[in-house]
Protein backbone atom coordinates (compact mmCIF):
# COMPACT_ATOMS: atom_id res chain seq x y z
CA UNK A 1 0.00 0.00 0.00
CA UNK A 2 1.06 3.63 0.21
CA UNK A 3 4.43 3.86 1.97
CA UNK A 4 4.27 5.23 5.47
CA UNK A 5 5.82 8.56 6.26
CA UNK A 6 6.97 9.02 9.85
CA UNK A 7 5.40 12.04 11.52
CA UNK A 8 7.17 13.56 14.52
CA UNK A 9 5.28 13.03 17.75
CA UNK A 10 2.94 10.39 16.37
CA UNK A 11 3.83 6.74 16.99
CA UNK A 12 4.15 5.05 13.61
CA UNK A 13 2.60 1.90 15.03
CA UNK A 14 -0.23 1.61 17.51
CA UNK A 15 -0.55 -1.58 19.58
CA UNK A 16 -3.95 -2.87 20.58
CA UNK A 17 -5.60 -6.21 21.34
CA UNK A 18 -8.71 -8.13 20.36
CA UNK A 19 -9.66 -10.67 23.03
CA UNK A 20 -6.02 -10.62 24.10
CA UNK A 21 -4.62 -11.17 20.60
CA UNK A 22 -2.12 -8.46 19.69
CA UNK A 23 -2.81 -6.24 16.71
CA UNK A 24 -1.15 -3.22 15.21
CA UNK A 25 -2.57 -0.16 13.49
CA UNK A 26 -1.08 2.85 11.79
CA UNK A 27 -1.60 6.22 13.42
CA UNK A 28 -4.98 7.61 12.42
CA UNK A 29 -6.45 4.25 11.41
CA UNK A 30 -9.84 3.03 12.55
CA UNK A 31 -10.33 -0.11 14.60
CA UNK A 32 -12.21 -1.61 11.64
CA UNK A 33 -9.26 -1.02 9.32
CA UNK A 34 -6.79 -2.48 11.83
CA UNK A 35 -8.91 -5.63 12.23
CA UNK A 36 -9.29 -5.95 8.45
CA UNK A 37 -5.53 -5.68 7.92
CA UNK A 38 -5.02 -8.38 10.56
CA UNK A 39 -7.26 -10.62 8.44
CA UNK A 40 -10.08 -10.56 11.00
CA UNK A 41 -13.45 -10.21 9.31
CA UNK A 42 -15.97 -10.55 12.09
CA UNK A 43 -16.05 -9.72 15.78
CA UNK A 44 -19.69 -9.98 16.66
CA UNK A 45 -22.49 -12.54 16.44
CA UNK A 46 -26.13 -11.73 15.87
CA UNK A 47 -28.67 -12.24 18.64
CA UNK A 48 -30.96 -14.71 16.91
CA UNK A 49 -29.01 -16.62 14.30
CA UNK A 50 -25.55 -16.27 15.85
CA UNK A 51 -24.34 -15.05 12.46
CA UNK A 52 -20.86 -13.54 12.18
CA UNK A 53 -20.71 -9.80 11.50
CA UNK A 54 -17.97 -7.31 10.73
CA UNK A 55 -17.66 -4.33 8.38
CA UNK A 56 -20.47 -3.80 5.91
CA UNK A 57 -21.22 -0.16 5.09
CA UNK A 58 -17.84 1.04 6.37
CA UNK A 59 -19.11 4.58 6.98
CA UNK A 60 -21.12 4.44 10.21
CA UNK A 61 -24.56 3.74 8.78
CA UNK A 62 -25.25 0.02 9.29
CA UNK A 63 -24.01 -0.79 12.82
CA UNK A 64 -22.96 -4.28 11.75
CA UNK A 65 -19.42 -3.65 13.02
CA UNK A 66 -20.27 -2.90 16.65
CA UNK A 67 -17.44 -3.73 19.04
CA UNK A 68 -16.55 -3.29 22.70
CA UNK A 69 -13.48 -1.12 23.30
CA UNK A 70 -11.96 -0.72 26.79
CA UNK A 71 -15.23 -1.96 28.25
CA UNK A 72 -17.46 0.46 26.33
CA UNK A 73 -19.91 -1.63 24.28
CA UNK A 74 -21.59 -0.96 20.93
CA UNK A 75 -19.02 1.29 19.29
CA UNK A 76 -18.82 1.42 15.50
CA UNK A 77 -15.46 -0.12 14.59
CA UNK A 78 -15.49 1.62 11.21
CA UNK A 79 -15.48 5.05 12.87
CA UNK A 80 -13.60 4.35 16.09
CA UNK A 81 -9.97 5.55 15.94
CA UNK A 82 -7.48 2.91 17.08
CA UNK A 83 -5.47 4.02 20.09
CA UNK A 84 -2.38 2.67 21.76
CA UNK A 85 -3.19 0.07 24.45
CA UNK A 86 -6.84 -0.21 23.42
CA UNK A 87 -8.44 -3.49 24.48
CA UNK A 88 -11.10 -4.71 22.09
CA UNK A 89 -13.57 -7.45 22.94
CA UNK A 90 -15.60 -9.41 20.44
CA UNK A 91 -19.16 -10.24 21.35
CA UNK A 92 -20.84 -13.58 20.88
CA UNK A 93 -19.14 -16.91 20.80
CA UNK A 94 -15.86 -18.11 19.34
CA UNK A 95 -13.42 -16.17 17.22
CA UNK A 96 -13.56 -16.31 13.48
CA UNK A 97 -11.23 -17.61 10.78
CA UNK A 98 -8.85 -15.25 9.07
CA UNK A 99 -8.69 -14.53 5.36
CA UNK A 100 -5.47 -16.49 5.02
CA UNK A 101 -7.13 -19.67 6.26
CA UNK A 102 -5.83 -19.60 9.83
CA UNK A 103 -7.92 -19.18 12.92
CA UNK A 104 -7.66 -16.03 14.93
CA UNK B 1 -18.70 14.26 33.44
CA UNK B 2 -20.36 17.51 34.30
CA UNK B 3 -24.05 17.70 33.62
CA UNK B 4 -24.94 20.65 31.49
CA UNK B 5 -28.53 21.58 30.80
CA UNK B 6 -29.19 21.47 27.11
CA UNK B 7 -30.97 24.29 25.38
CA UNK B 8 -28.90 26.74 27.40
CA UNK B 9 -29.59 30.27 26.23
CA UNK B 10 -25.97 31.20 27.04
CA UNK B 11 -24.80 29.44 23.89
CA UNK B 12 -24.23 32.10 21.23
CA UNK B 13 -26.59 31.93 18.29
CA UNK B 14 -25.03 31.72 14.86
CA UNK B 15 -26.44 33.27 11.73
CA UNK B 16 -26.18 30.00 9.86
CA UNK B 17 -25.67 26.38 10.93
CA UNK B 18 -24.46 23.94 8.29
CA UNK B 19 -24.74 20.20 8.92
CA UNK B 20 -22.39 18.04 6.86
CA UNK B 21 -18.80 18.66 5.76
CA UNK B 22 -18.89 17.15 2.28
CA UNK B 23 -18.87 19.15 -0.97
CA UNK B 24 -22.29 20.80 -0.39
CA UNK B 25 -21.63 21.68 3.25
CA UNK B 26 -18.17 23.06 2.54
CA UNK B 27 -19.44 25.22 -0.32
CA UNK B 28 -22.37 26.46 1.81
CA UNK B 29 -20.10 27.32 4.73
CA UNK B 30 -17.58 29.16 2.57
CA UNK B 31 -20.32 31.13 0.77
CA UNK B 32 -22.21 32.22 3.90
CA UNK B 33 -18.98 33.15 5.73
CA UNK B 34 -17.73 35.12 2.70
CA UNK B 35 -20.97 37.12 2.84
CA UNK B 36 -20.29 38.14 6.42
CA UNK B 37 -22.42 35.62 8.25
CA UNK B 38 -21.27 33.78 11.39
CA UNK B 39 -21.40 30.12 10.46
CA UNK B 40 -21.12 26.93 12.48
CA UNK B 41 -20.27 23.79 10.50
CA UNK B 42 -21.16 20.53 12.22
CA UNK B 43 -19.68 17.39 10.70
CA UNK B 44 -19.78 13.74 11.72
CA UNK B 45 -16.30 13.18 10.32
CA UNK B 46 -13.10 13.73 12.24
CA UNK B 47 -11.85 15.52 9.11
CA UNK B 48 -13.75 17.62 6.61
CA UNK B 49 -14.42 16.31 3.10
CA UNK B 50 -17.43 14.01 3.49
CA UNK B 51 -17.48 10.67 1.71
CA UNK B 52 -16.28 12.17 -1.58
CA UNK B 53 -13.08 13.68 -0.21
CA UNK B 54 -12.55 11.17 2.59
CA UNK B 55 -8.81 11.02 3.18
CA UNK B 56 -6.30 9.42 5.51
CA UNK B 57 -5.85 11.02 8.91
CA UNK B 58 -3.73 14.13 8.45
CA UNK B 59 -1.59 13.27 11.48
CA UNK B 60 -0.13 10.37 9.52
CA UNK B 61 -0.86 11.50 6.00
CA UNK B 62 1.40 10.26 3.27
CA UNK B 63 2.48 12.33 0.28
CA UNK B 64 0.16 10.37 -2.00
CA UNK B 65 -3.04 10.76 -0.03
CA UNK B 66 -4.72 12.77 -2.72
CA UNK B 67 -4.02 10.14 -5.40
CA UNK B 68 -7.30 8.84 -6.73
CA UNK B 69 -9.29 11.79 -5.42
CA UNK B 70 -11.26 13.70 -8.01
CA UNK B 71 -11.18 17.49 -7.75
CA UNK B 72 -8.75 17.36 -4.82
CA UNK B 73 -7.63 20.91 -5.59
CA UNK B 74 -11.26 22.08 -5.18
CA UNK B 75 -11.30 20.54 -1.70
CA UNK B 76 -7.98 22.11 -0.76
CA UNK B 77 -9.16 25.55 -1.90
CA UNK B 78 -12.45 25.28 0.03
CA UNK B 79 -10.68 23.93 3.09
CA UNK B 80 -8.24 26.83 2.97
CA UNK B 81 -11.05 29.39 2.67
CA UNK B 82 -12.86 27.87 5.63
CA UNK B 83 -9.62 27.75 7.63
CA UNK B 84 -9.22 31.53 7.09
CA UNK B 85 -12.83 32.14 8.12
CA UNK B 86 -12.19 30.11 11.26
CA UNK B 87 -9.17 32.27 12.07
CA UNK B 88 -11.27 35.44 11.89
CA UNK B 89 -14.05 33.83 13.91
CA UNK B 90 -16.50 33.97 11.00
CA UNK B 91 -16.74 30.19 10.92
CA UNK B 92 -16.61 27.51 13.61
CA UNK B 93 -16.04 23.84 12.81
CA UNK B 94 -17.50 21.25 15.20
CA UNK B 95 -15.88 17.98 14.14
CA UNK B 96 -16.72 14.33 14.87
CA UNK B 97 -20.20 15.38 15.96
CA UNK B 98 -23.66 14.29 14.89
CA UNK B 99 -26.98 16.07 15.25
CA UNK B 100 -29.42 13.77 17.04
CA UNK B 101 -32.36 16.12 17.38
CA UNK B 102 -33.56 19.32 15.68
CA UNK B 103 -35.93 21.83 17.28
CA UNK B 104 -37.41 24.20 14.69
CA UNK B 105 -37.78 27.87 15.58
CA UNK B 106 -40.59 28.57 18.01
CA UNK B 107 -40.91 25.01 19.29
CA UNK B 108 -39.45 26.05 22.62
CA UNK B 109 -41.26 29.08 24.05
CA UNK B 110 -39.58 32.25 22.89
CA UNK B 111 -36.74 30.54 20.99
CA UNK B 112 -36.58 32.24 17.58
CA UNK B 113 -33.74 30.01 16.37
CA UNK B 114 -33.13 26.50 15.18
CA UNK B 115 -31.71 24.44 18.02
CA UNK B 116 -29.50 21.49 17.14
CA UNK B 117 -28.74 18.87 19.77
CA UNK B 118 -25.32 17.33 19.35
CA UNK B 119 -23.67 14.04 20.22
CA UNK B 120 -20.16 12.81 19.48
CA UNK B 121 -19.86 10.43 16.53
CA UNK B 122 -17.84 8.05 18.71
CA UNK B 123 -17.99 7.41 22.43
CA UNK B 124 -19.16 9.59 25.29
CA UNK B 125 -19.47 13.37 25.05
CA UNK B 126 -16.63 15.34 26.59
CA UNK B 127 -17.04 18.63 28.38
CA UNK B 128 -15.44 20.70 25.66
CA UNK B 129 -18.02 19.97 23.03
CA UNK B 130 -21.19 22.05 22.84
CA UNK B 131 -24.34 20.04 23.58
CA UNK B 132 -26.53 22.38 21.57
CA UNK B 133 -26.04 24.92 18.83
CA UNK B 134 -28.53 27.64 17.90
CA UNK B 135 -28.75 29.38 14.56
CA UNK B 136 -31.06 31.68 12.67
CA UNK B 137 -30.85 29.66 9.44
CA UNK B 138 -30.13 25.98 8.91
CA UNK B 139 -28.52 24.32 5.88
CA UNK B 140 -28.68 20.52 5.83
CA UNK B 141 -26.11 18.74 3.63
CA UNK B 142 -26.38 15.19 4.96
CA UNK B 143 -25.10 13.37 1.87
CA UNK B 144 -25.95 9.79 1.01
CA UNK B 145 -24.83 6.20 1.33
CA UNK B 146 -24.88 3.10 -0.87
CA UNK B 147 -28.33 1.77 -1.65
CA UNK B 148 -28.56 -1.95 -0.99
CA UNK B 149 -30.73 -4.80 -2.16
CA UNK B 150 -30.86 -8.05 -0.22
CA UNK B 151 -29.12 -10.97 -1.96
CA UNK B 152 -28.90 -14.52 -0.61
CA UNK B 153 -25.75 -14.61 1.54
CA UNK B 154 -25.25 -10.81 1.60
CA UNK B 155 -24.74 -10.80 5.35
CA UNK B 156 -21.58 -12.93 5.18
CA UNK B 157 -18.42 -11.15 6.32
CA UNK B 158 -16.47 -10.07 3.25
CA UNK B 159 -19.60 -8.66 1.60
CA UNK B 160 -19.49 -4.89 1.86
CA UNK B 161 -21.07 -1.78 0.49
CA UNK B 162 -19.04 -0.52 -2.47
CA UNK B 163 -18.70 2.85 -0.73
CA UNK B 164 -17.37 1.14 2.38
CA UNK B 165 -14.71 -0.67 0.37
CA UNK B 166 -13.71 2.67 -1.12
CA UNK B 167 -13.81 4.40 2.29
CA UNK B 168 -11.32 1.83 3.63
CA UNK B 169 -8.98 2.63 0.74
CA UNK B 170 -9.38 6.41 0.77
CA UNK B 171 -9.56 6.91 4.52
CA UNK B 172 -7.45 4.08 5.90
CA UNK B 173 -5.25 2.81 3.05
CA UNK B 174 -6.71 -0.61 3.80
CA UNK B 175 -7.59 -3.21 1.19
CA UNK B 176 -10.76 -5.07 2.20
CA UNK B 177 -9.93 -8.23 0.23
CA UNK B 178 -7.58 -9.78 -2.32
CA UNK B 179 -9.97 -11.16 -4.90
CA UNK B 180 -13.03 -9.03 -5.48
CA UNK B 181 -16.21 -8.76 -7.46
CA UNK B 182 -17.86 -5.33 -7.68
CA UNK B 183 -21.58 -5.57 -8.41
CA UNK B 184 -24.80 -3.61 -8.60
CA UNK B 185 -25.53 -0.70 -10.90
CA UNK B 186 -24.27 2.78 -11.65
CA UNK B 187 -21.06 4.56 -12.65
CA UNK B 188 -19.80 4.46 -9.05
CA UNK B 189 -18.87 0.79 -9.49
CA UNK B 190 -16.09 1.91 -11.85
CA UNK B 191 -13.95 3.98 -9.45
CA UNK B 192 -14.37 1.36 -6.72
CA UNK B 193 -13.11 -1.39 -9.06
CA UNK B 194 -10.36 0.86 -10.36
CA UNK B 195 -9.13 1.76 -6.86
CA UNK B 196 -9.21 -1.88 -5.74
CA UNK B 197 -7.16 -2.91 -8.78
CA UNK B 198 -4.71 -0.04 -8.40
CA UNK B 199 -4.09 -1.01 -4.77
CA UNK B 200 -3.31 -4.61 -5.60
CA UNK B 201 -6.60 -6.51 -5.44
CA UNK B 202 -7.55 -8.85 -8.26
CA UNK B 203 -10.94 -7.64 -9.47
CA UNK B 204 -12.44 -10.70 -11.18
CA UNK B 205 -15.45 -8.80 -12.55
CA UNK B 206 -17.54 -5.68 -12.42
CA UNK B 207 -21.16 -6.88 -12.69
CA UNK B 208 -23.35 -4.04 -13.96
CA UNK B 209 -27.03 -4.95 -13.95
CA UNK B 210 -27.91 -2.30 -16.54
CA UNK B 211 -26.96 -2.17 -20.19
CA UNK B 212 -24.76 0.55 -21.62
CA UNK B 213 -27.28 0.93 -24.46
CA UNK B 214 -29.55 2.64 -21.90
CA UNK B 215 -27.37 5.72 -22.29
CA UNK B 216 -28.24 5.95 -26.00
CA UNK B 217 -31.34 8.02 -25.33
CA UNK B 218 -29.35 10.52 -23.30
CA UNK B 219 -26.47 11.35 -25.64
CA UNK B 220 -27.37 15.06 -25.99
CA UNK B 221 -27.27 15.40 -22.19
CA UNK B 222 -23.95 13.58 -21.99
CA UNK B 223 -22.59 15.91 -24.67
CA UNK B 224 -23.38 18.86 -22.38
CA UNK B 225 -21.40 17.30 -19.52
CA UNK B 226 -18.12 16.30 -21.20
CA UNK B 227 -16.25 16.11 -17.86
CA UNK B 228 -18.51 13.23 -16.76
CA UNK B 229 -17.88 11.40 -19.99
CA UNK B 230 -14.13 11.90 -19.64
CA UNK B 231 -14.26 10.60 -16.08
CA UNK B 232 -16.09 7.41 -17.09
CA UNK B 233 -13.70 6.93 -20.00
CA UNK B 234 -10.63 7.23 -17.77
CA UNK B 235 -11.99 4.57 -15.40
CA UNK B 236 -12.89 2.36 -18.34
CA UNK B 237 -9.37 2.69 -19.68
CA UNK B 238 -7.81 1.88 -16.28
CA UNK B 239 -10.02 -1.18 -15.86
CA UNK B 240 -9.24 -2.41 -19.38
CA UNK B 241 -5.52 -2.04 -18.64
CA UNK B 242 -5.95 -3.99 -15.38
CA UNK B 243 -7.87 -6.63 -17.40
CA UNK B 244 -11.00 -6.26 -15.29
CA UNK B 245 -14.02 -7.65 -17.16
CA UNK B 246 -16.96 -5.21 -17.22
CA UNK B 247 -20.10 -7.31 -17.62
CA UNK B 248 -23.40 -5.63 -18.28
CA UNK B 249 -26.84 -7.16 -17.79
CA UNK B 250 -25.19 -9.27 -15.11
CA UNK B 251 -25.95 -9.55 -11.40
CA UNK B 252 -24.60 -11.39 -8.38
CA UNK B 253 -27.67 -13.45 -7.53
CA UNK B 254 -26.25 -15.58 -4.72
CA UNK B 255 -23.31 -15.23 -2.35
CA UNK B 256 -21.83 -18.38 -0.87
CA UNK B 257 -19.62 -18.98 2.16
CA UNK B 258 -16.15 -20.47 1.96
CA UNK B 259 -15.38 -23.83 3.60
CA UNK B 260 -15.32 -22.23 7.06
CA UNK B 261 -18.89 -21.06 6.63
CA UNK B 262 -17.83 -17.79 8.26
CA UNK B 263 -17.07 -15.56 5.30
CA UNK B 264 -17.68 -15.16 1.59
CA UNK B 265 -16.05 -17.68 -0.75
CA UNK B 266 -17.87 -17.39 -4.07
CA UNK B 267 -20.66 -15.68 -5.97
CA UNK B 268 -23.17 -17.11 -8.45
CA UNK B 269 -23.95 -14.86 -11.39
CA UNK B 270 -27.27 -14.27 -13.08
CA UNK B 271 -28.19 -12.59 -16.35
CA UNK B 272 -30.99 -10.08 -16.75
CA UNK B 273 -32.87 -10.54 -20.00
CA UNK B 274 -34.17 -7.60 -22.00
CA UNK B 275 -37.57 -8.40 -20.44
CA UNK B 276 -35.99 -7.82 -17.02
CA UNK B 277 -36.31 -11.47 -16.04
CA UNK B 278 -33.50 -13.14 -14.16
CA UNK B 279 -31.82 -16.20 -15.61
CA UNK B 280 -29.42 -18.17 -13.50
CA UNK B 281 -26.07 -18.60 -15.17
CA UNK B 282 -23.89 -21.61 -14.46
CA UNK B 283 -21.04 -19.27 -13.76
CA UNK B 284 -19.55 -18.90 -10.34
CA UNK B 285 -16.59 -16.74 -9.28
CA UNK B 286 -14.29 -17.44 -6.34
CA UNK B 287 -13.85 -14.24 -4.34
CA UNK B 288 -13.04 -13.08 -0.82
CA UNK B 289 -14.65 -9.66 -1.27
CA UNK B 290 -18.00 -8.61 -2.71
CA UNK B 291 -18.57 -4.85 -3.10
CA UNK B 292 -22.24 -4.01 -3.65
CA UNK B 293 -23.98 -0.79 -4.64
CA UNK B 294 -27.27 0.01 -6.36
CA UNK B 295 -26.96 3.76 -6.59
CA UNK B 296 -27.33 5.82 -3.44
CA UNK B 297 -29.84 6.61 -0.74
CA UNK B 298 -29.87 10.20 0.51
CA UNK B 299 -29.67 10.49 4.31
CA UNK B 300 -33.05 12.05 5.12
CA UNK B 301 -33.44 11.61 8.87
CA UNK B 302 -32.63 15.25 9.66
CA UNK B 303 -34.73 16.51 6.74
CA UNK B 304 -37.67 14.46 8.05
CA UNK B 305 -37.08 15.55 11.64
CA UNK B 306 -37.13 19.21 10.55
CA UNK B 307 -40.53 18.65 8.95
CA UNK B 308 -39.51 19.39 5.35
CA UNK B 309 -41.57 17.98 2.48
CA UNK B 310 -40.14 14.98 0.64
CA UNK B 311 -40.84 13.32 -2.72
CA UNK B 312 -39.77 10.29 -4.74
CA UNK B 313 -37.01 11.05 -7.23
CA UNK B 314 -36.33 9.46 -10.65
CA UNK B 315 -34.12 6.83 -9.00
CA UNK B 316 -36.92 5.94 -6.51
CA UNK B 317 -35.03 7.56 -3.62
CA UNK B 318 -36.86 9.74 -1.16
CA UNK B 319 -35.46 13.29 -1.51
CA UNK B 320 -36.16 16.74 -0.09
CA UNK B 321 -38.32 19.23 -1.98
CA UNK B 322 -36.46 22.53 -2.50
CA UNK B 323 -37.14 25.73 -4.40
CA UNK B 324 -34.88 27.79 -6.70
CA UNK B 325 -32.91 28.98 -3.67
CA UNK B 326 -32.46 25.51 -2.16
CA UNK B 327 -35.01 26.43 0.51
CA UNK B 328 -37.16 23.55 1.71
CA UNK B 329 -40.88 23.77 2.43
CA UNK B 330 -39.91 24.93 5.94
CA UNK B 331 -38.94 28.63 6.08
CA UNK B 332 -35.30 29.16 7.02
CA UNK B 333 -34.33 25.56 6.26
CA UNK B 334 -32.11 25.05 3.21
CA UNK B 335 -31.05 21.68 1.82
CA UNK B 336 -28.21 21.00 -0.61
CA UNK B 337 -26.37 18.07 -2.12
CA UNK B 338 -27.52 14.47 -2.44
CA UNK B 339 -30.50 14.99 -0.11
CA UNK B 340 -32.24 16.95 -2.88
CA UNK B 341 -31.56 14.17 -5.42
CA UNK B 342 -28.46 12.06 -6.01
CA UNK B 343 -26.26 13.88 -8.51
CA UNK B 344 -22.61 13.82 -7.49
CA UNK B 345 -20.09 16.20 -6.01
CA UNK B 346 -20.08 18.90 -8.70
CA UNK B 347 -23.84 19.34 -8.37
CA UNK B 348 -23.54 19.31 -4.58
CA UNK B 349 -20.91 22.08 -4.74
CA UNK B 350 -23.21 24.30 -6.82
CA UNK B 351 -26.25 23.63 -4.64
CA UNK B 352 -24.25 24.19 -1.47
CA UNK B 353 -22.92 27.55 -2.65
CA UNK B 354 -26.40 28.66 -3.71
CA UNK B 355 -27.83 27.57 -0.34
CA UNK B 356 -25.07 29.50 1.44
CA UNK B 357 -25.82 32.66 -0.56
CA UNK B 358 -29.58 32.28 -0.02
CA UNK B 359 -29.27 31.58 3.71
CA UNK B 360 -27.14 34.73 3.95
CA UNK B 361 -30.04 36.68 2.34
CA UNK B 362 -27.68 37.72 -0.45
CA UNK B 363 -29.21 36.41 -3.67
CA UNK B 364 -30.05 40.01 -4.72
CA UNK B 365 -26.42 41.05 -4.14
CA UNK B 366 -24.97 38.13 -6.07
CA UNK B 367 -27.24 38.06 -9.09
CA UNK B 368 -24.73 36.95 -11.71
CA UNK B 369 -23.21 34.27 -9.46
CA UNK B 370 -26.69 32.98 -8.60
CA UNK B 371 -27.59 32.84 -12.31
CA UNK B 372 -24.39 30.92 -13.09
CA UNK B 373 -25.03 28.48 -10.24
CA UNK B 374 -28.60 27.84 -11.37
CA UNK B 375 -27.37 27.13 -14.91
CA UNK B 376 -24.77 24.72 -13.53
CA UNK B 377 -27.40 23.02 -11.34
CA UNK B 378 -29.78 22.57 -14.31
CA UNK B 379 -27.02 21.12 -16.50
CA UNK B 380 -25.75 18.69 -13.86
CA UNK B 381 -29.25 17.73 -12.73
CA UNK B 382 -30.08 16.76 -16.32
CA UNK B 383 -27.01 14.52 -16.34
CA UNK B 384 -28.01 13.01 -12.99
CA UNK B 385 -31.47 12.18 -14.34
CA UNK B 386 -29.92 10.54 -17.42
CA UNK B 387 -27.63 8.55 -15.13
CA UNK B 388 -30.49 7.42 -12.92
CA UNK B 389 -32.65 6.42 -15.90
CA UNK B 390 -29.73 4.47 -17.40
CA UNK B 391 -28.95 2.60 -14.17
CA UNK B 392 -32.27 1.66 -12.56
CA UNK B 393 -32.63 -0.89 -9.80
CA UNK B 394 -33.67 -4.07 -11.67
CA UNK B 395 -37.46 -4.03 -11.34
CA UNK B 396 -37.63 -7.77 -10.70
CA UNK B 397 -34.77 -7.95 -8.19
CA UNK B 398 -36.89 -9.86 -5.68
CA UNK B 399 -36.73 -12.89 -8.01
CA UNK B 400 -33.27 -13.69 -6.67
CA UNK B 401 -34.42 -13.84 -3.05
CA UNK B 402 -34.88 -17.18 -1.30
CA UNK B 403 -37.23 -17.62 1.69
CA UNK B 404 -34.19 -17.61 3.99
CA UNK B 405 -32.58 -14.43 2.57
CA UNK B 406 -32.35 -11.77 5.26
CA UNK B 407 -34.11 -8.57 4.22
CA UNK B 408 -33.33 -6.76 7.49
CA UNK B 409 -29.81 -7.55 8.67
CA UNK B 410 -30.20 -5.97 12.12
CA UNK B 411 -33.38 -7.76 13.20
CA UNK B 412 -32.62 -10.84 11.06
CA UNK B 413 -35.95 -10.75 9.24
CA UNK B 414 -36.06 -13.29 6.42
CA UNK B 415 -37.86 -12.78 3.11
CA UNK B 416 -40.32 -15.54 4.10
CA UNK B 417 -41.49 -13.43 7.05
CA UNK B 418 -41.85 -10.36 4.83
CA UNK B 419 -43.85 -12.37 2.26
CA UNK B 420 -46.10 -13.75 4.97
CA UNK B 421 -46.73 -10.27 6.33
CA UNK B 422 -47.59 -8.80 2.94
CA UNK B 423 -49.74 -11.73 1.76
CA UNK B 424 -51.40 -13.22 4.87
CA UNK B 425 -51.16 -10.55 7.54
CA UNK B 426 -52.44 -7.63 5.48
CA UNK B 427 -49.32 -5.49 5.72
CA UNK B 428 -50.53 -3.26 2.92
CA UNK B 429 -48.07 -0.45 3.61
CA UNK B 430 -44.46 -0.11 4.71
CA UNK B 431 -45.35 1.18 8.17
CA UNK B 432 -47.43 -1.92 8.96
CA UNK B 433 -44.82 -4.18 7.39
CA UNK B 434 -42.19 -2.59 9.61
CA UNK B 435 -44.30 -3.05 12.75
CA UNK B 436 -45.26 -6.64 11.96
CA UNK B 437 -41.83 -7.90 10.92
CA UNK B 438 -39.45 -5.46 12.68
CA UNK B 439 -37.83 -4.74 9.29
CA UNK B 440 -36.03 -1.42 9.70
CA UNK B 441 -36.44 -1.33 13.49
CA UNK B 442 -32.96 -2.46 14.49
CA UNK B 443 -29.69 -0.65 15.04
CA UNK B 444 -29.51 0.89 11.56
CA UNK B 445 -33.13 2.08 11.70
CA UNK B 446 -33.84 1.09 8.11
CA UNK B 447 -30.81 2.77 6.56
CA UNK B 448 -29.80 -0.50 4.92
CA UNK B 449 -33.10 -2.36 4.34
CA UNK B 450 -35.39 0.68 4.02
CA UNK B 451 -35.54 0.77 0.23
CA UNK B 452 -36.04 -3.01 -0.04
CA UNK B 453 -38.69 -3.06 2.68
CA UNK B 454 -40.61 -0.18 1.11
CA UNK B 455 -40.36 -1.77 -2.35
CA UNK B 456 -41.56 -5.16 -1.09
CA UNK B 457 -44.51 -3.49 0.68
CA UNK B 458 -45.53 -1.80 -2.57
CA UNK B 459 -44.96 -4.98 -4.60
CA UNK B 460 -47.19 -6.89 -2.17
CA UNK B 461 -50.01 -4.59 -3.29
CA UNK B 462 -48.95 -4.80 -6.95
CA UNK B 463 -48.46 -1.05 -7.09
CA UNK B 464 -45.63 1.40 -7.75
CA UNK B 465 -43.38 2.53 -4.91
CA UNK B 466 -44.52 5.89 -3.53
CA UNK B 467 -43.34 8.44 -1.00
CA UNK B 468 -45.63 7.02 1.70
CA UNK B 469 -43.78 3.71 1.42
CA UNK B 470 -40.39 5.36 1.87
CA UNK B 471 -41.20 8.00 4.50
CA UNK B 472 -41.66 5.74 7.55
CA UNK B 473 -38.26 4.20 6.83
CA UNK B 474 -36.52 7.58 6.55
CA UNK B 475 -37.72 8.88 9.92
CA UNK B 476 -35.65 8.22 12.97
CA UNK B 477 -35.59 9.34 16.54
CA UNK B 478 -33.01 10.03 17.71
CA UNK B 479 -31.46 10.99 14.37
CA UNK B 480 -28.06 9.69 15.52
CA UNK B 481 -27.12 7.28 18.32
CA UNK B 482 -26.82 8.87 21.74
CA UNK B 483 -26.03 7.56 25.19
CA UNK B 484 -28.94 7.26 27.59
CA UNK B 485 -27.20 9.77 29.84
CA UNK B 486 -27.52 12.44 27.16
CA UNK B 487 -31.27 11.83 26.93
CA UNK B 488 -31.60 12.00 30.70
CA UNK B 489 -29.82 15.34 30.80
CA UNK B 490 -32.39 16.61 28.43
Amino acid sequence: MVPEVPVPGVPATIHLTLDGRELTARAGQSVGAALTEAGIRSWRRTRHGGRPRGLFCGIGICYDCLITADGVPNLRACLLPASDGMQLTSTGSELTPTTDGGVA
Amino acid sequence: MSVQRSGVAKQPAYDVAVVGGGPAGLAATAAAARLGRRVVLIDAGAQLGGQYWRHANVSSAGPHDHVGHRDWEVFEALNERIRRHRQTGAAVHVAATQVWFIEPPGSDAGEPDWTLHLAPTCGAPDDRMPRTVRADRLILCPGCYDRQLPIPGWDLPGVMAAGGVQALLKGQRTLAGKRAVVAGTGPFLLPVAEQLARNGARVVAVCEASRIGNWGRHLPTVARTPSKFAEAASYGWSLARARVPYRTGTVVMRIEADSSGEQVGAVKLGRLGSDGRLRESSESLDVDLVALGWGFTPALELVSAAGAETRVDVDQSLVAVVDEEQQSTVAGLYIAGEATGVGGAQLALAEGELAGIAAADATHLERSRVRALRREIRRLRAFAVAMQRSHPVPPRWSEWLTPETLVCRCEEVAYAQVSEATSDLAATDARTLKLLTRCGMGWCQGHVCGFATATLAAAGQARQLNAEDLRPLAKQFPCAPIRLGSLLEH
